[in-house]
């Protein structure tokens, strides 16, 4: 009986044993791709000063006359999720609105996963959609529009951004207490009046949080700008021409020969460092304004 | 003041009947979306097409190599991610005391799902492919996507597990039964449900993902189906990037006909997942 009881007490440590090393594993992940950045990194910044990767506008690692600038990709990316910011910001707090605010209960019940849906369509798909449906579609009403380009791109990143927007505001709008709506409609304001005035600007750091995640999920996403925004580096701010993002460029790299410890190799992890570096700074900022948007209404 | 308020009334109505429309739009746009892809692969769309190999023409060109591939990678990637992610989650939710430690932890995985799913290409790149050298195979693929699940996985066991009432646990340890005991025969059981539909959420991404992939070096052009978990590979997704970007029609129609069958299968495990969360629902409302 004693025997027994001895037994299953070290079985349960040894099962909280087991459990703990799988939680470790998350870490190591972490401790994994921050190293193996920094150590190609560091390698690449032994050929590359810092100061030409970080500030030179010239990108040209693959050609033979290599400018290792990195402004024209970090150009690209911004103009890129700047497009698709226009179309998944005000959408998704529209929508989120409307589903929080205005939408009766069926309506909810059939809309939020049909836009479950919508984030759930692979990247390699809507890459399909931007370069053969909505490329055509916008070179028909913008002259001179390039085959390959920021714009089509962006526009449907944006929608594929949008339901991450408008679900993370809608549970940020629903954070709200519903005494703040009743005093303001008690005032006598109507709904639009409550919702803008009163409701909104009462989750704004949950919806500032929702817009910085998506920001950092725009920079992130490779598929979409690698099939249509073409791949060819280049600093401007004209969403009509063919443009290279940072993801882009790693995945050109990766679909050559590129063979393990030239210069050439080692562009993408710098390339990469500097994305990690750019998104996770976004995901923290994003983190702490939802811990604020929880302590105000816990 | 009858004039003031039937401007305020008038905005309003525009506040709620632009909502509307954005909404409409934005589900009108996945339609347009799934009607283009139709329009463009279904007759592409045949046994043939399903089980031949990729080849340089067009027409003789199919998906059984990738199909077979994405089976492979998605069966080893669940065999890797699920018990990872739902020990962790397990030990967060239910021994992990309140401390700054598991805090830590707790940052740490809410950011690691942040991170771009190519970054995770470059760590599977680096440390699967080479260190441990693995090479081009299947594990690689599979071992990368994991960890890039893996965080998905953790979120939503947790979420289920925080679903458990503790009244449950509280029962259990009054009739003398040990923390383990507790866990196993009654607080898995009933998360079960829950955990079962994050998870197949979690792998429907993993099926979808495509740039990790190509960091690893799966193939493009791939004219046999993999035979092991060292063999090289290619998956659905890539295979179709790898359509999208020839200049040709008919491989156009090809890459259209391949989203055809990758979309059928993220729905129906979507589909499988929302069924799994319902009649759970259902049944605890009775």
């Amino acid at each position: 009986m004693i025997s027994s009881g001895v037994r299953r007490i070290n079985f349960e440590r040894i099962i909280e044993r087991v459990l703990f090393a799988c939680t470790a594993v998350s870490i190591l992940v972490t401790i994994g791709i921050i190293l193996v950045l920094v150590v190609e990194t560091v390698r690449f910044f032994g050929e590359v000063s810092p100061f030409d990767f970080l500030f030179g506008t010239v990108w040209t690692p693959l050609f033979l006359n290599k400018e290792f600038g990195v402004l024209p990709l970090v150009g690209g990316t911004i103009l890129v999720s700047v497009v698709a910011m226009s179309v998944a910001l005000p959408a998704g707090l529209l929508t989120a609105v409307y589903l929080s605010e205005y939408a009766p209960p069926f309506v909810r019940r059939v809309v939020k996963p049909v836009l479950e849906i919508l984030a759930g369509v692979p990247t390699v798909v809507y890459g399909y959609f931007a370069l053969l449906f909505v490329t055509p579609l916008l070179q028909g009403m913008i002259p001179g529009l390039a085959g390959f380009n920021a714009l089509s791109p962006g526009l449907v990143m944006g929608i594929m951004i949008l339901p991450m927007v408008s679900s993370l505001s809608e549970d940020a709008l629903h954070s709200v207490p519903r005494g703040l709506r009743e005093a303001a409609f008690a005032l006598g304001a109507t709904k639009a009046e409550t919702t803008i005035r009163v409701v909104v600007p009462a989750a704004f750091s949950g919806i500032s949080a929702a817009s910085i995640l998506a920001i950092a999920r725009s920079i992130g996403e490779t598929m979409i700008v690698t099939i249509a925004a073409g791949q060819q580096a280049r600093l401007t701010v004209n969403p009509l021409v063919p443009i290279e993002t940072m993801t882009a460029y790693i995945v050109q790299v990766s679909l050559g020969d590129t063979p393990a410890g030239t210069i050439e190799y080692r562009t993408i992890f710098a390339v990469g460092m500097l994305l990690f570096v750019g998104t996770f700074g976004l995901n923290l900022v994003s983190n702490w304004l939802r811990e604020r948007l929880r302590e105000e209404y816990t | 003041m009858n004039r003031f308020l039937s401007v305020r009334t008038i905005i309003d109505w525009l506040v709620a009947v632009s909502g509307v429309l954005v909404t409409v739009a934005s589900l009108g746009v996945l339609a347009v979306l799934l009607v283009d892809v139709a329009q463009d692969g279904l007759g592409r769309l045949s046994w043939q097409f399903l089980s031949s190999f990729p080849s340089r023409r067009a027409e003789s060109a199919g998906i059984f190599a990738a199909l077979i591939g994405s089976l492979y990678v998605i069966v080893l990637t669940a065999l890797i991610a699920i018990p990872l992610g739902v020990g962790t989650a397990i030990y967060l939710q239910e021994y992990g005391r309140r401390s700054r430690w598991s805090r830590l932890i707790e940052i740490n995985i809410a950011n690691l799902a942040g991170v771009p799913s190519i970054i995770y290409g470059l760590l599977g790149l680096a440390l699967f492919v080479r260190a441990m050298g693995f090479g081009r195979s299947v594990l690689a693929g599979a071992a990368t996507l994991s960890l890039l699940v893996l965080p998905v996985v953790i979120l939503s066991t947790r979420e289920a597990l925080r679903a458990v009432p503790s009244s449950l646990r509280e029962g259990s340890y009054a009739l003398g039964a040990t923390k383990w005991q507790t866990i196993w025969n009654q607080v898995l059981p009933v998360a079960l449900p829950g955990m079962l539909t994050g998870i197949i959420l979690a792998l429907s991404r993993a099926v979808g993902e495509t740039a990790p992939l190509i960091m690893i070096g799966a193939l493009t052009y791939v004219p046999f189906a993999p035979d092991g978990v060292l063999s090289p590979f290619t998956v659905l997704p890539i295979q179709i990037f790898n359509w999208v970007s020839r200049p040709q029609a008919e491989f156009v129609r090809n890459s259209a006909a391949g989203i055809i069958v990758l979309m059928t299968v993220l729905l129906a495990m979507n589909g499988i997942a929302v069924w799994i969360r319902d009649r759970a629902q259902a049944r605890s409302r009775m």
